[in-house]
């Protein structure tokens, strides 16, 4: 395998590790919010505090992770995202910022208030909508170059169908896939109200999901013909991907096997967010930077390679003996500890 | 003219990020080794007062790892939206650590979370102790990476370049750079040294207003031995670091002691002003010190601003955030030594008011000293971004609204900063540490008449 292609493997791997465990955490901020102001917020906060106390700092890292790595395999992506994402890039740090440091501040520091819950719901719903102009982005036709300099054509990325499909489909797969693991959290609590409560959110926001991907779909082949078609060759891929979330959803709809249903709408968004990375390919911005052309100097990408590696054999262990000590504890998990 | 205010706006966001990240970064650092060495002693010597400081330390401490990790965050992605040039051309040599640097901060990251939330787990407490070690591995670790970067703009080497294609790339000679092995130990024992100052003067603080129990006494006496201990490396650190400079970039220590021609047997000059034929007066002159700082002995030569194209000769002003640097470094070195000699001699009290509140300041002066070290070695490279091979003009975005991220972000960290502090405060006034200890540790006496 060539140096660019482990290089956007392993870029892929952790954005869709960052989507899974952003999307528990910005889900989470929309749930405590919704179930405050609708007065249920005794029945699930604490179970959500429970979980993210240890481990929001991680979900952080796993996007600097894809950042740092993007522009360290790919140079090139440094200069055209970089002159481009001014302003959207600036606007996600701001409110990822908040988020972070708020929520460090809200649950060491004193009690909680409500504009902080205001904030730490919507800044949820925010983020995704921000982050993923990056990704709309790299489709095409929303940059232009001349005389040396590159910008970003912001009229058409506020009128294009495409751009507002995407951010549809990132606001409800976030809700979705933060409510169908706190379901799953909630039943090892042992916790029937949060449960209830959890699963009957998956339910709902399972609908959506599955509509917003099929008019990102839609809107796609208005887009990019291209990459439209090389994701109808994968079609499999997407195949799978709706296969996993109707057993996903069976389970929960039967209350039964919440882990296996967890795992399974991980599986959802796996196969479709591969299938999309891979119909991407070859281009990372389309049509200024393909795999090949952006790649960093050989010495470099192997250096790279090696690090990864020998990062992975302390990372993994690290991370087994965290979800150890919080996720699969089930005395942690029922708050006894 | 649009991209000559992009360049002096995108210098302006990326100077008030890291300033404000700085303060956070250097207790990111610090604080754990601090943290890991109270946890042990309490352990050893099975006094919980120790323990109870480890705890309260950490509480403190992740409410400014918040900030750190964010701001962290902001300058990460600042690099590529504000100088999308030079990141694609050093991207190429400086991934490498860059990569490292966030596996470091993600061994920081998961470990600081498991040893928040096991305090009490564990029947022996060493094991929990055990955890703040890949703590502090990581955060230091971090620090050794990113410095790596920093010392490659300063003395880059490991590559050619070809216009904007580079060549015969070296990732470990670019990393391991003439410049490496100095800041790396400077930065890191300075934010040792800036860590236990810090602590050591909200200890000193609370002695003043309230009373000195033993507790406090105890964080005292070894946030003063961990002061001066640090003062120590880090001024070895420094002088290694002026040697490095006299022999790889020779043009900022000249604009950094205001040494126009070259000399043997050169003076040091302290503090002064330069007047408009840029001599120097009201300035004290140590003779020939500044041979033996630059080289070890006290005729040798030393490499002066006539010997410097004036094009690319740093800004003069970088002398002040030098003689700065150096004065609160010895300070801090000064104090603790004092609070030391005074502890050991019987009839000396070292907690009287006067000792204290010169502990007190050392806390700021400390933090101060870090960030005027930073100016100084940061505008001492002007005008390179990579020093001899491309220029900070050449590097900055060319967006036209820079101008309204500096606001946006100004208005963020005036927000974190004024939320920071009041956390903080409200953290442990809210919980003092008599009630704590009587809570936790109901056998142990806090009176001030139990030593």
């Amino acid at each position: 395998m060539s140096y660019e292609l482990i290089g956007i493997t392993v870029l892929w791997i952790f954005l869709y590790g960052y989507l899974i465990v952003a999307s528990i955490d910005f889900g989470a901020g929309f749930f405590a919010y919704y179930a405050k102001i609708t007065k249920q917020d005794h029945i699930i906060n604490k179970l959500i505090s429970r979980y993210l106390s240890p481990v929001w700092e991680v979900t952080n890292v796993f996007f600097v992770f894809f950042f740092v790595g993007l522009v360290g395999f790919f140079p090139d992506a440094a200069y055209y995202y970089g002159q481009t994402l001014l302003i959207p890039g600036s606007i996600a740090i701001v409110l990822l910022a908040i988020r972070g440091s708020f929520y460090a501040f809200e649950n060491y520091g004193s009690k909680k208030s409500s504009t902080y819950m205001f904030l730490y719901g919507a800044t949820g719903l925010l983020i995704p909508a921000s982050l993923s102009t990056a990704l709309t982005i790299s489709e095409g036709g929303f940059i232009e170059e001349s005389n040396g300099q590159v910008r970003l054509l912001t009229q058409e990325l506020l009128t294009s169908p495409y751009s507002w499909s995407v951010v549809f489909l990132a606001i409800v797969s976030v809700l979705f896939i933060s409510a169908a693991f706190l379901t799953f959290y909630a039943n090892r609590a042992n916790d029937k109200p949060a449960l209830e409560l959890m699963r009957k959110y998956t339910l709902f926001w399972s609908s959506p999901t599955i509509i917003a991907s099929l008019t990102t779909f839609i809107a796609m082949s208005q887009h990019n013909q291209r990459h439209f078609e090389n994701m109808l060759d994968l079609w499999w891929m997407f195949g799978l991907s709706v296969a996993f979330f109707l057993g996903a959803l069976l389970f929960i709809y039967q209350q039964k096997r919440y882990g296996l249903a967890f795992i399974m709408v991980m599986f959802q968004f796996f196969f479709a967010f591969f299938g999309y990375g891979a119909g991407h390919l070859p281009y990372l911005l389309d049509p200024f930077i393909t795999i090949e052309s952006s790649v960093v100097n050989d010495t470099m990408g192997l250096a790279l390679v090696i690090a990864f590696i020998a990062g992975l054999f302390l990372l993994i262990p690290s991370l087994i003996l965290l979800m150890r000590m919080f996720l699969f504890d089930a005395d942690y998990v029922k708050g006894k500890k | 003219m649009m991209e000559f205010d992009s360049v002096i706006m995108s210098r302006m966001l990326t100077s008030l990020t890291l300033a404000f990240h700085i303060i956070f970064a250097t207790v990111g650092v610090g604080i754990p080794v601090m943290v890991s060495i109270a946890e042990f002693i309490g352990i050893k010597k099975k006094d919980a007062h120790y323990t109870l400081l480890a705890r309260r330390w950490t509480r403190g401490f992740v409410i400014t790892v918040a900030v750190g990790v964010v701001t962290g965050t902001a300058i990460g992605l600042q690099l590529s939206l504000l100088w999308p040039s030079f990141m694609q051309v050093a991207g190429n040599v400086i991934s490498l650590p860059l990569f490292l640097e966030t596996f470091a901060f993600f061994f920081e990251a998961i470990f600081l979370g498991a040893y928040l939330y096991t305090w009490d787990r564990f029947k022996n407490p060493i094991y929990h102790w055990l955890l703040s070690i890949p703590v502090v591995i990581g955060s230091s670790m971090s620090a050794f990476f990113i410095t790596t970067v920093n010392a490659f703009m300063n003395t880059p080497q490991g590559f050619e370049l070809e216009g904007r294609t580079i060549t015969s790339i070296d990732p470990l000679a670019a990393m391991f750079n003439p410049a490496t092995p100095t800041k790396v130990f400077h930065v890191i024992s300075s934010s040792y040294l800036t860590s236990a100052a810090i602590l050591a003067a909200i200890t000193a603080f609370y002695i003043i207003k309230k009373k000195a129990t033993p507790y406090h006494k105890k964080a005292l006496k070894l946030t003063m031995m961990a002061t001066f201990i640090f003062a120590v490396t880090t001024a070895v650190a420094g002088d290694l670091s002026a040697k490095f400079l006299a022999k790889e970039q020779p043009e900022k220590l000249a604009a950094a002691e205001w040494h126009f021609e070259t000399e043997k047997g050169a003076d040091l000059i302290l503090f002064g002003t330069l007047n408009e034929e840029n001599e120097v007066e009201n300035a004290i002159r140590i003779p020939n010190a500044l041979s033996f700082l630059a080289h070890g002995s006290f005729d040798s030569e030393v490499t002066g601003l006539d010997k410097i194209e004036e094009d690319v000769t740093p800004p003069l002003w970088i002398h002040y955030m030098f003689d700065l640097m150096v004065m609160l470094g010895m300070y801090a070195m000064g104090v603790s030594f004092l609070y030391i000699v005074l502890s050991k001699l019987k009839r000396w009290n070292e907690n009287n008011k006067w000792l204290l509140w010169l502990i007190v300041l050392n806390g700021p002066f400390a933090m101060l000293a870090i960030e005027f070290g930073w100016i100084f070695a940061e505008v001492g490279r002007q005008p390179w971004i990579l020093r001899g091979y491309m220029k900070v003009a050449e590097g900055a975005t060319t967006s036209p609204h820079v101008d309204w991220m500096f606001l946006l972000f100004l208005g963020l960290y005036i927000l974190l900063g004024v939320f920071c502090v009041t956390v903080l405060r409200k953290l442990f006034r809210n919980n003092p540490v008599e009630l704590e200890l009587e809570q936790r540790y109901p056998n142990i006496s806090n009176r001030g008449d139990d030593e």
